[in-house]
């Protein structure tokens, strides 16, 4: 196992592609804080599995928009852990509207939770990683952050000020052995893209060249890879797990 | 109080890799010991730990010296 004993955060973990992150991890030997906002319920059925698969885990709630929120969330895993090698970035909301209907609260909510509690978390974990000489950070971005999307003027901001908040943290972190990449998934089928209608669906299906929806294992997957020593010598770069849609 | 020069000495000598005599109060972090921004923040890092205290980004902004790190250190215990 790549992850043997290692320690891992992943925020958003109680559904969808952060749930399967945290049990991919958890299947390669990690020890797994599973973060969530709002459904507990869901957080203690990923320990469940996570415990199953004879590896640790425990549900910590936290609001990654509130920073003394996510100082305590930190702190609570140090405590029980001891350490943290891996913190995936993973949580997000869409509230998506045209540009021109889109409300300040909407823009706010989504830019506070899907960008602000990147830097946030970074922030909070940056510090016990510098002292450890070693870390993984890895963020989720999406393909929409680098293409654009219309509809979604906010998480489309959010998702691209991930992408140059992974570059600067990378460099800013390298000399400390840590390193930091994202990941920009295309089209995953969760809860989240189960909202969009049939018709979006189709259109979308013919731009992906593998022709098939991505799932959310494949993106945990490609978080494993980034979250071992395989990935030692990458920093700073975004990897697109998207059936080919973007290149 | 002498002790906590000592102490914030064997600090930057430990984290700078410089000799002890060069590590006199006036001199700074980044102009006088060869200290980056990063290594700053190391530092206050460490001191927190070895002094038991926690300092604020606004206060750790403003220790430039040697001495404004004891002095702190000092004003604050």
């Amino acid at each position: 196992m790549k992850l043997s004993s290692k320690i891992a955060i992943v925020t958003g973990a109680s559904r969808g592609i952060g749930r399967e992150i945290a049990l991919e991890l958890a299947r390669e030997g990690a020890k797994v804080a599973v973060n969530y906002a709002g459904s507990e319920a869901k957080a203690n059925e990923v320990v469940d599995e996570i415990k199953s698969l004879g590896s640790e885990a425990f549900a910590v709630q936290c609001d990654v928009s509130n920073s003394e929120s996510v100082s305590n969330m930190i702190k609570t895993v140090i405590d029980h852990f001891g350490r943290i090698d891996i913190l995936v970035n993973n949580a997000g909301i869409t509230k998506d509207n045209l540009l021109m209907r889109m409300k300040e609260d909407e823009w706010d909510a989504v830019i506070n939770t899907n960008l602000k509690g990147v830097f946030l978390c970074t922030k909070a974990v940056s510090r016990q990683m510098m002292k450890q000489r070693s870390g993984r950070i890895i963020n989720i971005s999406s393909i929409v952050g680098t293409t654009g999307n219309p509809g979604q003027a906010n998480y489309v901001a959010a998702k691209s000020g991930v992408i140059g908040l992974t570059k600067t943290t990378a460099k800013e972190l390298a000399s400390r052995g840590i390193t930091v990449n994202a990941i920009a998934p295309g089209f995953i089928t969760t809860e989240m893209t189960d909202e969009l209608n049939a018709e979006i669906k189709e259109q979308m299906l013919a731009n992906i060249p593998l022709a098939t929806f991505g799932e959310p294992k494949d993106i945990a997957k490609v978080v494993n890879f980034l979250a071992s020593e395989d990935s030692k010598y990458m920093t700073g770069q975004t990897l697109h797990v998207d059936g080919g849609m973007y290149m | 109080m002498a002790e906590v020069l000592e102490r914030v000495t064997k600090i930057v000598v430990d984290r700078l890799g410089v000799d002890e005599a060069e590590v006199k109060e006036e001199a700074s972090f980044k102009d006088d010991l060869g200290a980056d921004s990063l290594d700053v923040v190391e530092l206050v890092m460490e001191l927190e730990d070895e002094f038991d205290m926690e300092i604020s980004d606004d206060d750790a902004e403003k220790i430039v010296t040697v001495g404004d790190a004891v002095n702190y250190i000092k004003a604050k215990n």
